[in-house]
């Protein structure tokens, strides 16, 4: 199992829809930001997936998911300054009563 | 003593019980991490989430991005989720509804993802199949990324990107209300000294 390529991609599809469904269903902000990081995981799981199961791409698969890596942690450095500056403002970090900064 | 080869009453691989192991918890921790009430519990369990998946990493024989799976995502960005959420509660935070009221067209759209993306998983035929296990190696990926040119300007857009959000990330969270410590000090000093002769009776 753990030397088949589907077995990976599903794990990867499963955390992937997981992490959907958190950021589309979850009224608090910073737990939106929290799946957002598992739908990261699932892609970097799969691109490990797919550079261990292809040889010449061993190295490329590394390097993207650690770019990823970074790339993400920009994210939630910036995401997670938002919500702390909404907060100050707001007192609350859900973000269906986010909705007044409209106006 | 030395291990069987195979898991005596099961027969399977080692690496398999490993794996589903690994993926039994990580898939357990992201959920909790979705649906828990308590928002700190739902960080600390995303950090057995990150746990569970750098071992995967290991299992696919991917080393350096375990052991940066380990540095980043439970050092650092599970750290500063942590920090956020206790700087953001509320006492009636636990009390609050958790989900959307639309929460389960969110369900639906997460399932009909995990649904079309296991079909067509299944039913593609991957030519990639290896028996022995590859370890990746540290030396090759650093000549991959200091050799070629692709990856040393993707380097230097990274480290661009970074120090861009870590000042944005400053600039925003900074207090507005709150002069700098320059004009406090200034501030400090025009107090401590005497005024001006001009000004003196």
């Amino acid at each position: 199992m753990s030397h088949s390529l589907e077995a990976y991609l599903i794990l990867s599809a499963l955390l992937f829809s997981i992490g959907t469904f958190g950021f589309l269903a979850r009224r608090n902000a910073i737990a939106m930001l929290m799946s957002i990081e598992l739908m990261l995981n699932a892609v970097n799981l799969a691109v490990i997936a797919f550079g261990a199961f292809t040889p010449q791409l061993q190295g490329h698969a590394a390097l993207i998911a650690l770019l990823v890596m970074a790339v993400a942690a920009a994210e939630a450095t910036v995401g997670l300054a938002i919500v702390i500056a909404i907060y100050r403002n707001r007192r609350t970090a859900l973000v269906d009563e986010f909705s007044s900064m409209r106006e | 003593m030395a291990l069987p080869q195979t898991i005596p009453l099961l027969g399977w691989a080692w690496d398999d019980l490993l794996f589903l192991l690994l993926a039994g918890i990580m898939l357990g921790s992201a959920i909790f991490v979705v649906i828990g009430r308590d928002i700190v519990r739902s960080g600390l369990s995303m950090i057995l989430a990150f746990a569970a998946l750098a071992g995967i990493y290991v299992l696919a024989g991917a080393v350096i991005v375990a052991a940066a799976q380990v540095l980043i995502y439970i050092g650092a960005i599970s750290v500063l989720i942590l920090f956020a959420i206790m700087l953001t509660q509320t006492k009636a935070g636990p009390a609050e509804l958790v989900f959307h009221r639309q929460a389960w067209a969110g369900a639906l759209a997460a399932f009909g993802v995990a649904i079309l993306l296991i079909i067509s998983i299944i039913n593609t035929d991957w030519p990639l199949r290896v028996a022995e296990r590859l370890w990746s190696s540290t030396t090759d990926i650093a000549l991959l990324l200091f050799g070629d040119a692709l990856y040393v300007l993707a380097l230097q857009v990274i480290a661009v990107l970074l120090t861009a959000a870590v000042v944005g990330g400053v600039f925003l969270a900074k207090r507005e209300d709150e002069p700098d410590p320059g004009e406090r000090q200034r501030a400090n000093l025009d107090r401590l000294l005497p005024p001006p002769e001009a000004e003196r009776p």
